[in-house]
């Protein structure tokens, strides 16, 4: 059973169809791009498929579950993580606690657990804080573990972002622009990261990005779209010389 | 020995203002000021998990207080006193002793409930328009009250000096001072557990990116009710502490004067700091007594400081820190989490 299959997806604003008949099926441990040029939509998908926006029509489909009618916090507890274009953190939250606030999807107590500080509550806890721990170390961001993500770089930043949305156990996780902003030290560091991130936990890496060089280097498999349609898709090689390509990112005129 | 350092300060406390109300070192003005300024730190610090934590502009706390001075009150004169209301008391006045602190709890539920009238709209509305219907709900509270004539409607609604006397009759304690006390002690306690919880911090991720927050799984409609119903819920404790000290509640006294009041107090502390909600409620009540021989000129003076304040110190006493930030030696003496 393919881990995501997304069939004849449409989302209309009004008169415009920002996406349309988008089609992609993820088997499980594939590290997939998705480009275009601006405005071709890209985003748009990555907010159907967490659940942000509510499509037309076509169907997404997750591990066996219809995504259709779940709110994002329930798409996200079946296994979807992601990040943002503009970096979403909780600015004037820890780093640790912006990682614990993501494990709420298993909180396993209630309110009432929470004021008298039951043994589940405790136990429940003492666990989130150990799994936030460990991610923040295996990412590397232990000496940050209390610093405000406000007082941090803007690479730090992404770094952070990342480990949160890894924190929640995903099987697919998506990344919307992860090198925008970064320079191109940092570029590098961030291509090695999600290399080593897509081997060690094993899940499926789907990427929206402009940066040529980390879609090039890092995706087995890119898709291509422009106002909403896929116009392309293929091995990094191939993309690279597809006509259809080059004519939607450099117009007709140049060629 | 150093993790008790803090709780036994609290019930040495406790013990010392009890002692001090009993034996008459403090005299009947001064006890009552006392227990208003516990009913203030209630109000401003459960005002600030919705201002303060949440980012909410919420500008009708004093109806949650409305709501639970009446429905406690209602419960405890029919239950344990005689009244034009109800008739004879349902219970033995004697059982006030313990039913009166259980009636201020079912005020507290009531008021939380009443909280649905602002929780359910902050699902779709937040800001500015939020901020209305907080106010609107302060305003059909208070016109509901007004207009029920079984309880008095704009009269008011009393007995609960009965209520406090047959408690006195059974122990000859300051049982108001007591539990004024314990249910101030009992709010701050609750709402640290609650912010520190990885549940609570939902509260802030909420403030800091609504859709950040939904994205990483937390229930951010689930977090709101929660949030809108503790807090309303407390200010319903503390407006049936409130009536039951004054023996008299009327629906006008929890206008929209009185919210203002917690509001300021908010913003004075510190937006989003508990220490602060607790600094500015004392202070506040405490400027307010110090004052008082200005008479009129108290309403200059007092609104003159908060002017200064926000023009040098625009965050409030605290800004967004604990008492831990500030003196991390304490930590030493509490695990302040």
């Amino acid at each position: 059973m393919a881990l995501l299959e997304i069939k004849d997806l449409t989302i209309r604003f009004g008169g415009l169809a920002a996406v349309s008949e988008f089609e992609c099926a993820f088997e499980g441990g594939e590290l997939m791009g998705l480009i275009g040029p601006n405005g071709a939509g890209k985003t748009t998908v990555f907010n159907m498929v967490s659940g942000f926006y509510r499509p037309t029509g076509g169907s997404i489909v997750f591990d066996g579950t219809p995504t259709a009618g779940l709110k994002p916090h329930q798409v996200t507890a079946l296994g979807i993580a992601r990040t943002f274009q503009n970096i979403r953190l909780w600015k004037e939250m820890s780093v640790l606690d912006n990682i614990r606030v993501a494990q709420y999807y298993r909180l396993g107590y209630g309110v009432a657990g929470c004021f008298f500080r039951s043994r589940r509550y405790m136990t429940r806890e003492a666990e989130i804080e150990r799994t936030s721990r460990e991610v923040i170390d295996a990412l590397e961001l232990t000496r940050y573990t209390d610093e405000r993500p406000t007082n941090l770089p803007y690479g730090l930043q992404r770094r952070v972002e990342i480990a949160r949305a890894l924190s929640l156990r995903p099987k697919l996780l998506l990344l919307d622009e992860p090198a925008a902003g970064l320079n191109s030290a940092d570029v590098e560091g961030l291509i090695s990261l999600i290399r080593w991130v897509h081997e060690e936990y094993k899940l499926s890496i789907w990427m929206i990005e402009h940066q040529m060089k980390v879609v090039m280097s890092l995706c087995q498999w890119i898709k291509v779209i422009d106002f909403g349609r896929i116009i392309a898709e293929g091995t990094p090689e191939q993309i690279q010389a597809n006509p259809e390509v080059i004519k939607a990112y450099l117009g007709d005129e140049n060629i | 020995m150093q993790r008790f350092t803090v709780p036994a300060l609290v019930a040495a406390a406790g013990l010392l203002l009890c002692l001090a109300s009993q034996y008459g070192w403090l005299d009947l003005y001064v006890q009552t000021t006392i227990m208003f300024l516990f009913i203030n730190v209630i109000m401003s610090t459960s005002l600030n998990l919705i201002n303060g934590n949440m980012g909410e502009f919420a500008c009708g706390h004093a109806g949650f207080m409305c709501v639970g001075a009446y429905v406690s009150s209602i419960v405890s004169v029919a239950l344990f006193a005689k009244s034009t209301y109800f008739g004879a008391p349902l219970l033995p006045p004697g059982w006030a002793v313990v039913g009166m602190p259980l009636s201020l709890l079912a005020g507290g539920v009531a008021a939380a409930f009443a909280g649905l009238l602002v929780a359910f709209p902050s699902f779709r509305t937040r800001g500015d328009y939020l901020a209305i219907v907080t106010l609107a709900a302060n305003y059909i509270i208070i016109s509901v009250f007004v207009n029920l004539d079984m309880v008095g409607g704009p009269r008011g609604f009393m007995g609960m000096k009965k209520v406090v006397s047959a408690m006195g009759d059974v122990l000859d304690i300051p049982w108001m001072m007591l539990w004024t006390y314990a249910f101030t002690v009992f709010t701050v306690f609750i709402l640290r557990r609650f912010l520190w919880s990885s549940l609570g911090k939902g509260v802030m991720a909420v403030h800091q990116d609504e859709i950040a927050a939904e994205i990483m799984s937390v229930n951010t409609n689930r977090i709101k009710l929660v949030a809108f119903m503790l807090s309303s819920g407390l200010a319903g404790i503390a407006g049936g502490l409130f009536a039951h000290i004054l023996g008299y509640v009327n629906p006008s006294a929890f206008g929209i004067l009185k919210s203002t009041e917690a509001m300021v107090m908010v913003y004075l502390g510190g937006m989003g700091s508990l220490t602060g909600a607790v600094l500015s409620a004392v202070l506040m009540t405490g400027l307010g007594e110090v004052l008082r021989p200005l008479g009129i000129f108290k309403w200059v003076v007092i609104p003159l400081l908060l002017v200064l304040l926000m023009q040098f110190r625009p965050a409030g006493i605290m800004g967004n820190r604990e008492l831990s930030d500030i003196f991390p030696r304490l930590r030493r003496f509490y695990k302040f989490k």
